[in-house]
């Protein structure tokens, strides 16, 4: 048994688009400063992996994160109050998008670092397996497979047989590519990369990450794997890159999203048009979905309404929230209690 | 000619790799998200593509690789991107270039340039903001260039990449690609190792690097305009090495100094600046120095306390004031 309902995969894969396309607008604005990552494309993974944890559960993320934390069950107007640098954010505004993190929820630090969340992680495992209950999941891009703490870390893990979800997001897969086994990426030479993690004696997964019921079943398996004892696991997730983050800074190609893209209307914009017709995981679930007689276009409708209302009310408590006083810098540099 | 500090820099990669083949580019950045700035590198990236290296996020080895390759008769130049990756290279820079020559007993040396582009940025957050040329100066046999203005930036790289034989962390800056200086092609450039008196003054010395020279600068001017103070600026160019002979002449004319640094304050450049000048300058001080530095405090994303934070020709200003008991 699935652990989400249809409606509540809907939904949590909405909140996530929905979200972010608010950070591309309020980025767009001038409502905050600097670079940032968004998840659109990726939803129903983040929606699976976090959907299979338990509250225990420790999960580690990198700067793509807001869509790990949304499905974590992070708040929308908290996260959004912290990438605008607002003292409502989780962090004060502190962290900003990069460095999102929600201790309460098991998202201890979030590296903006390639590579440098894996070896934190196998600490979140050490932890786990030394009190005797939990996993941790780490979700990074595939350019982490080039940094050396991937492979550190993945050491550890194996000799260590830590409860560990290592969890590649490779975004960059042309959509006929993404069933099979094949990395298109300039700068890794690996052909799969499964096989590397294989190589040192974990077992690993490849999965369409266009397919939201193949990553629920999946993810329950293979967390279920790792929680029953059996040492670590490496999921390779192929998606197709979302044409928004074709550009240096995150576009909306064809304006918002239109939940009637996903029942035969067009968007006005030829890349947008071929990824949404074979690689939008949340259309294709709709679809899908919709074929089978499970979540009607009404429904769908009704979702999505309830959503956008949650996100227009998570930016208006962003732009609400204060800026941080200036003072307020110096504080948390130090843990308080036993002081030195 | 007037060129900028973005133009200095592709200037010297692109007559470095005609001059000498031995220039390889591990990694070809340099500029980071300054689109405009990147288009300067286009020269050199078409008609030299053959000696470019195309990078895997993989700094660690790159850096090695560019030591290893240096220590073997190339002159490579790596770019680390963002100052604060450099801890991903951190062995092998601060364990393998500097220690090299050293250890081989002068046999071998390791003519390699670490380029980044380091400090606080805007919106960098905590692990995008580092300032390294304070911690790695404390790894002896490492050079470290910090330029403020674009002769230098010219000047110097070309230098690292064409001449030097020791290893090289070139600190750029994104903030400062846009500056401009003079640039008189066929004049010998001052030589490495020398500060360069940028303004002259007579009632206080500001001392600056990097990103502090145009704030430095903006100050002295603010001082005349507004408080009739007379304020001389020295650019220190290189942290290492570190030209104390013209600091400690320039404080025994004005009598006062002023540290301006974008590290963090304690253990930085400045410290180093006030070690020497209580050592060897304190018959000509009449106050004791002032260092205007980052607090001791990671770099926050919200632009409120960033501010908080930066090292502005404000508070660079307030400190000259302070210094002279105004
Ligand atoms: C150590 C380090 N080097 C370089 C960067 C700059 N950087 C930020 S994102 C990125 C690419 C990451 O690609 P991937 O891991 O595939 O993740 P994606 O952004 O595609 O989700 C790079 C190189 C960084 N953040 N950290
Ligand atoms: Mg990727």
């Amino acid at each position: 048994m699935p652990k989400l309902t249809v409606a509540e995969r809907v939904t949590a894969m909405l909140r996530i688009r929905r979200f972010e396309e608010q950070c591309i607008r309020l980025s767009k604005e001038g409502q905050f400063p600097g670079h940032y990552h968004v998840y659109i494309g990726q939803e129903p993974t983040a929606v699976a992996a976090c959907a299979a944890l338990a509250a225990e559960d420790f999960v580690f993320s990198t700067w793509r994160n807001h869509g790990h934390l949304l499905a974590r069950g992070a708040a929308a107007d908290r996260m959004m109050a912290e990438i605008l640098g607002k003292a409502g954010g989780y962090a004060g505004g502190r962290s900003g998008t990069l460095h999102l993190s929600v201790r309460e929820l098991g998202v201890p630090a979030t590296s903006a670092l390639v590579g440098a969340s894996l070896p934190l992680a196998t600490g979140g495992a050490l932890a786990c397996k030394r009190r005797g209950s939990g996993v941790t999941v780490v979700f990074f891009g595939d350019a982490a497979l080039e940094e050396g703490a991937f492979y550190e870390a993945m050491i550890i893990a194996a000799v260590w047989k830590l409860p560990i979800l290592f969890v590649c997001e490779n975004n960059s897969i042309p959509p006929a590519q993404r069933k099979r086994g094949q990395y298109t990426s300039s700068t890794l030479p690996a052909a799969r990369l499964a096989d590397v993690p294989q190589s040192l004696q974990i077992a690993t997964e490849v999965v369409d990450g266009a397919d939201a019921d193949a990553l629920a079943g999946c993810f329950e398996r293979l967390v279920a794997e790792v929680r029953s004892g059996g040492g670590p696991r490496f999921v390779e997730v192929r998606c197709t890159r979302w044409p928004g983050n074709f550009p240096l800074w995150p576009e909306l190609p064809g304006g918002e999203w239109q939940l009637a893209w996903a029942y035969g209307q067009q968007p006005d914009h030829a890349d947008m048009a071929a990824w949404l017709q074979q690689s939008d995981p949340v259309l294709l679930y709709l679809r899908k979905q919709a074929a089978a007689g499970a979540l009607d276009r009404a429904q769908a409708e009704a979702i999505d309404a309830s959503v956008r209302a949650e996100m227009t009310a998570a930016v208006r408590f962003a732009l609400d929230s204060p800026l941080p006083a200036a003072n307020e810098a110096y504080e948390h540099v130090w843990a308080q209690g036993r002081q030195a | 000619m007037k060129i900028t500090f973005a133009e200095g820099l592709a200037k010297a990669i692109y007559e470095s790799l005609a001059a000498d083949p031995r220039v390889v580019l591990i990694g070809s950045g340099f500029m980071g998200l300054n689109v405009a700035a990147r288009q300067m590198l286009e020269p050199a990236l078409r008609e030299f593509s053959d000696r470019i290296l195309v990078t895997p996020v993989s700094e660690l080895a790159l850096a090695g690789a560019g030591i290893g390759a240096a220590a073997c008769g190339q002159r490579p130049v790596v770019d680390l991107s963002t100052g604060s990756f450099i801890f991903q290279a951190f062995a092998q820079v601060a364990n393998e270039a500097a220690n090299i020559h050293y250890m081989s007993g002068g046999q071998t040396s390791v003519p390699v340039t670490f380029y980044s582009l380091a400090g606080m940025r805007g919106a960098g957050a905590s692990q995008h903001s580092h300032r390294t040329q304070a911690m790695l100066g404390q790894v002896p046999g490492l050079q470290i260039f910090t330029p403020g203005g674009a002769e230098d930036a010219y000047g110097l790289l070309k230098w690292a990449l064409l001449e030097s034989q020791n290893p090289t962390v070139f600190i750029s800056h994104s903030l400062l690609l846009g500056e401009t200086a003079e640039l008189d092609p066929g004049a010998p450039m001052l030589p490495v190792g020398k500060a360069r008196i940028r303004r002259t003054g007579r009632d206080v010395s500001i001392i600056a690097s990097s990103i502090m020279v145009p704030r430095a600068l903006a100050a002295a001017q603010a001082l005349e305009r507004e408080h009739g103070v007379s304020a001389e600026v020295v650019d220190l160019r290189t942290i290492v090495p570190l030209d104390r002979q013209t600091v400690l002449q320039s404080v025994a004319r004005t009598g006062r100094a002023v540290i301006a640094d974008e590290c963090h304050r304690s253990f930085g450049v400045a410290a180093e600046i006030a070690a020497t000048l209580a050592e060897d300058g304190l018959a000509s001080l009449k106050a004791p120095v002032i260092r205007v530095a980052v607090p001791d405090v990671p770099i926050p994303f919200s632009p409120p306390l960033e501010a908080e934070l930066t090292v502005t020709a404000e508070k660079i200003a307030a400190g000259a004031l302070r210094v002279l008991g105004r």
